[in-house]
């Protein structure tokens, strides 16, 4: 069954156990300029299930949304943390911090959300920032927002940081990192943003189901047109997916029942950094030359976690859904291999098998090894296409993109943002 | 006079402070700050108005959605576009289901845990329980195995140690009337509903590629299309790569067959479990239905286009009643919006203005952190204060129900009927137990639509109308140099206006009066209470230190921070 889950078979009971001898691991979620929006995605978990989650793997001790109690007892609960857990919690950032006006744009208890972040963050084991808005500030901190608002890196400089970019981000994503660090105690690699290579380390484009159409030329040009209703590539209405590193294409949503490509729409690069501005457009091709990379494999890499969450879900008895993941995994890596085959001949398991297990047998969670930028190391376990262009390996060397909505206005001397330089025309 | 602060209120969409003045063990005054601004408003100026939609839905992600809808029917106001009928009804589909959805998580998770103690229900009789539930509702799921399953599961989490956001509040436990077999009963029927719920996100993702923050709006309609049906061309069969697809497309045959069976489960939970445990708990809660009456004065924007004329039947009407008379109705224009910065973080003076004149200039001018008391501050929230025609009013499900209740329109009868069994008067819809038994009834009705639309979708398409876009203003050099638009409609929370203004083929100004920024509303010019803070004057507060009576009158509106304050 291991192997059916893209593990190797020796981890099978090492999961099992380290799973079930694990006390629930208590998580603070925190909500700051936050639409809600990765709440909703988490409380849609699918593999585990949002109530297993609740329920059996972890104990949120404090979530504004979720929680029964209000006020100081609700305050209470927050600020006893450290003292109730000595073990240490997790941290869960939604949302982002302002900084302007001494941070007062966003208030929980009379406090500012930002001395909140800071403290939360600096006693946890780690913190994860989900969602664009927590990763670098999103939405707020676009060009023409007031209140300064950035993300965890800044905001908690000392936190231990795992950021899952994406708007909303993609729960799966979530899931498998946490089940990654409940089985192996550890955080997963990383690249220089703090996001998890598995999720962020290929271009939608190169695991794109209308990536074919792109080759031969045949592109959607109206919406609704022929080659809307063909299925064909999306780049010439605006899509950012040749420009965009994340899993969408490959995990989709919703237990892969969609994702905007499918539904007819671009991406809009959501999971890049200031995406509001950078990627936008959003019905517009980007001024940038195509970064024609191979095909890459963190993006596999990443499936093959997914499967990891398989075997913690197998492990707390939901056989059935650890079968339907299964069937899914498996479909889905026999489709991606038969879409690049020949082109990737590293299989899925290699890749996971470089992760190391933990080093003591002891269970639950123990301090993490801090996320060294190993980027190199699962990577390497793909023998490298001749041709491979830096972005590949380092994915953090993300394409530079000159154009936003400051390009393409006038400026206006009464808005904030009019002394920028002046950036290069769009080549619409 | 006590003053008590509550903050965070938790199980609501966003940072909210609430403070309230308590005088002989009741609330004599009362205060609502939204405690976080984004300014969104901002950040949309200066953007292409046909992206517009994309950051305009990022006003909420609970309300999914629904801000998307609103910004793009403003730009497609002010361009004059006309979308195609099967365009509104994907659109009715996609904002029918995240209503009902809002409707059913918002009642599990975030307004029961005031009326019943979830945990409670590890102490049952699962064969009492399973007795209760086949005496409420058909739901097929209510067996004495299947209780005890939830029973030792419950147990569990309280044995644990860590209850985490179960860990019930202080209040003593006289204020929770439902016994252990009702708690363990509406527990199970909690956890039913996070797992119904992610059928629920499948019919999102399928018709809006992901939820939250579905991405197939465009201004003129949907990129939704039909498959080819074609000839195809050979070459296609070449492709080195083929595309891989093993999902369904969700206008072709399969996908619009999985999409009636999600309705069709979408409906049997609204029928099964849904509607049967609020109407047990409002049964328990009758005398409840005499507080929090509020304002009395109920605004709907109306929802759901039936038609594609300039003036289309709405399935939930258009309309306001005023000091508590629910026999005239009265009409409602965009004109008569205006909103007041009086009370909010704002360096603008206090006039109302109509939002295409709003002007939105946020600074932070209350007390300095920590913040203890809203007392002695004058501009206390980051909410803007809306009026209509100079007036406070409330929105929402219950203002939707008594509008649609005095229109004696299609949803009449159905509203009528519950209220009778009951025993509750139509005025009782705004009130702390009737604003959840109004979203309901709300949730029952608009379920029962969702099938007819995608049977008026799939005869559409049969019949060879395939069209889900209107793309003629598609082309910004067509657009006239200056124009502005607007929209009204509905989210789960209320009546959700977008109006902007393009110039230069940009936005040049862009205002939002959400439902929720009704229903938050803070004091205007003239010191006029909001919907909620007038709601929550008069009701009792027998013990100071756990006001559930207070949480229950402000989740009764399942307000959205998040929403009021863009």
């Amino acid at each position: 069954m291991a192997a059916a889950l893209a593990l190797p078979a020796t981890f099978a009971p090492r999961i099992t156990a380290a799973i079930e001898r694990a006390p629930r691991l208590p998580v603070v979620w925190l909500r700051g300029q936050a639409c809600g929006g990765d709440t909703e995605a988490f409380l849609a978990a699918a593999s585990p299930t949002v109530s297993e989650l609740l329920l059996d793997l972890l104990s949120i001790e404090y979530h504004d949304a979720l929680m029964t109690t209000s006020g100081e007892a609700a305050t209470a609960a927050r600020s006893s943390l450290g003292a109730r857990f000595p073990d240490g919690y997790l941290a869960v950032v939604e949302g982002a911090i302002p900084t302007a006006d001494d941070g007062m744009a966003c208030t929980i208890g009379g406090r500012p959300f930002r001395d909140v972040v800071r403290e939360v963050c600096d006693g946890a084991i780690a913190t994860i920032a989900v969602g664009a808005c927590a990763f670098d500030g999103g939405a707020p901190g676009a060009s023409g927002g007031r209140t300064d608002a950035v993300g965890v890196t800044e905001a908690a400089p000392n936190a231990r940081l795992i950021s899952l970019p994406g708007c909303p981000m993609n729960v799966e994503n979530l899931t498998a990192t946490i089940a990654h660090y409940l089985t192996f105690s550890e955080l997963p690699v990383t690249d220089s943003r703090h996001r998890p290579l598995f999720a962020y380390g290929g271009l939608v484009h190169n695991q794109c189901e209308r990536r074919a159409h792109y080759e031969f030329g045949e592109f959607v040009l109206a919406w609704g047109d022929e080659g809307a209703q063909k299925g064909w590539c999306l780049y010439k209405m605006g899509c950012k997916g040749p420009e965009a590193f994340a899993n969408c294409a490959t995990v989709q949503y919703a237990s892969a029942t969609s994702w905007s490509v499918k539904a007819g729409h671009g991406c809009i690069g959501c999971t890049m950094p200031d995406f509001w501005d950078s990627m936008g457009p959003a019905h517009a091709r980007l001024p940038s030359t195509l970064p024609f990379a191979p095909n890459i494999t963190a993006d596999q890499i990443g499936l093959g976690l997914v499967g990891g969450i398989a075997a913690v879900t197998a492990a707390h008895g939901a056989a059935t859904y650890a079968r339907e993941l299964r069937n899914r995994v498996v479909g889905r890596r026999r489709a991606a291999a038969a879409a690049t085959a020949g082109v990737v001949p590293a299989p899925v398991e290699g890749a996971v098998a470089t992760l190391e297990p933990p080093a003591a047998a002891s269970p639950g969670p123990v301090e993490p090894t801090p996320p060294e930028p190993m980027a190199a190391e699962p990577v390497a376990a793909t023998p490298e296409p001749a041709a491979t262009p830096k972005a590949m390996t380092t994915p953090e060397a993300e394409p530079v993109l000159e154009a936003g909505p400051s390009a393409l206005v006038e400026p206006d001397p009464n808005e904030p943002g009019a002394d920028e330089p002046e950036q290069p025309e769009s080549s619409r | 006079m006590t003053r008590l602060a509550i903050d965070p209120v938790t199980r609501v969409g966003g940072p909210l402070r609430i403070e309230v003045d308590v005088q002989d063990g009741v609330v004599a005054d009362a205060w609502a700050a939204a405690t976080m601004f984004r300014g969104l408003e901002g950040t949309l100026i200066g953007r292409d108005p046909r992206d517009a939609w994309l950051m305009a839905q990022r006003i909420c992600g609970s309300c999914n959605g629904v801000h998307a809808l609103a910004s793009v029917r403003a730009v497609e106001r002010a361009l004059g576009i006309a979308i195609p009928g099967n365009a509104r009804i994907v659109r009715n589909i996609l904002a029918g289901s995240q209503l009902v959805t809002g409707h059913v998580t918002g009642f599990y998770r975030r307004q029961l845990p005031d009326w019943a103690d979830l945990l409670a229900g590890a102490a049952a009789d699962p064969a009492a329980a399973s007795e209760l539930a086949r005496s409420i509702s058909d739901s097929p799921s209510s067996s004495t195995p299947y209780f005890q399953g939830v029973r030792q599961r419950l147990a569990g989490l309280a044995d644990s140690g860590q209850p985490g956001i179960f860990t019930p509040s202080a209040a003593p436990t006289a204020a929770y009337r439902l016994s252990p077999a009702a708690s363990l009963v509406v527990a199970a029927h909690s956890l039913e509903a996070l797992e119904w719920r992610r059928s629920m996100t499948r019919l999102q993702t399928f018709l809006g590629g992901k939820s939250p923050h579905p991405q197939t709006f465009v201004v003129g309609g949907m990129t939704l299309t039909p498959p080819w049906g074609g000839p195809v061309r050979a070459s296609s069969g070449e492709h080195p790569r083929r595309p891989q697809s093993s999902a369904p497309m969700p206008l072709g045959e399969r996908g619009l067959s999985v999409l009636t069976s999600l309705i069709a489960g979408a409906r049997d939970f609204v029928d099964q479990v849904y509607l049967p445990d609020v109407l047990y708990l409002a049964d328990v809660y009758r005398d409840q239905a005499k507080l929090g009456r509020g304002l009395g004065n109920l605004l709907a924007f109306g929802e759901f286009p039936e038609d594609d004329t300039d003036e289309p039947k709405l399935l939930l009407p258009r309309g306001r009643l005023m000091d508590g008379d629910l026999t005239s109705i009265e009409a409602v224009d965009q004109v008569g919006v205006a909103e007041s910065v009086a009370s909010t973080h704002d360096l603008e003076d206090a006039e109302l203005r109509h939002p295409s004149e709003g002007r939105t200039s946020p600074r932070y001018q209350g007390l300095p952190a920590p913040v203890t008391t809203l007392e002695g501050a004058a501009r206390y929230s980051w909410a803007k204060a809306p009026r209509y025609w100079d007036d406070p009013l409330e929105t929402g499900a219950a203002a939707r129900m008594a509008v649609a209740y005095a229109a004696r329109g299609e949803p009449y009868s159905v509203i009528a009927r519950t209220l009778a069994n009951l025993g509750l008067e139509p005025g009782a819809l705004a009130s702390t137990l009737g604003r959840v038994v109004a979203r309901a009834i709300e949730a029952g009705l608009v379920v029962d639509r969702l099938d007819g639309w995608l049977s008026e979708l799939k005869s559409n398409l049969a019949s060879g109308d395939l069209a889900l876009a209107d793309l003629s203003d598609w082309d910004p050099s067509r657009w006239p140099s200056e124009v502005e638009g607007w929209s009204l409609g509905e989210s789960s929370g209320g009546a959700v206006g977008h109006w902007l203004r393009i110039r230069d083929r940009r936005i040049a100004a862009y205002q939002v009066v959400d439902g929720s920024t009704w229903n938050l509303s803070p004091r205007d010019g003239r010191g006029r209470r909001g919907a909620l803070e007038e709601a929550l004057v008069g009701t009792p507060v027998p013990d100071p230190a756990s006001p559930i009576e207070v949480l229950r009158a402000v989740h009764s509106f399942d307000p959205c921070p998040a929403c009021a304050v863009q």
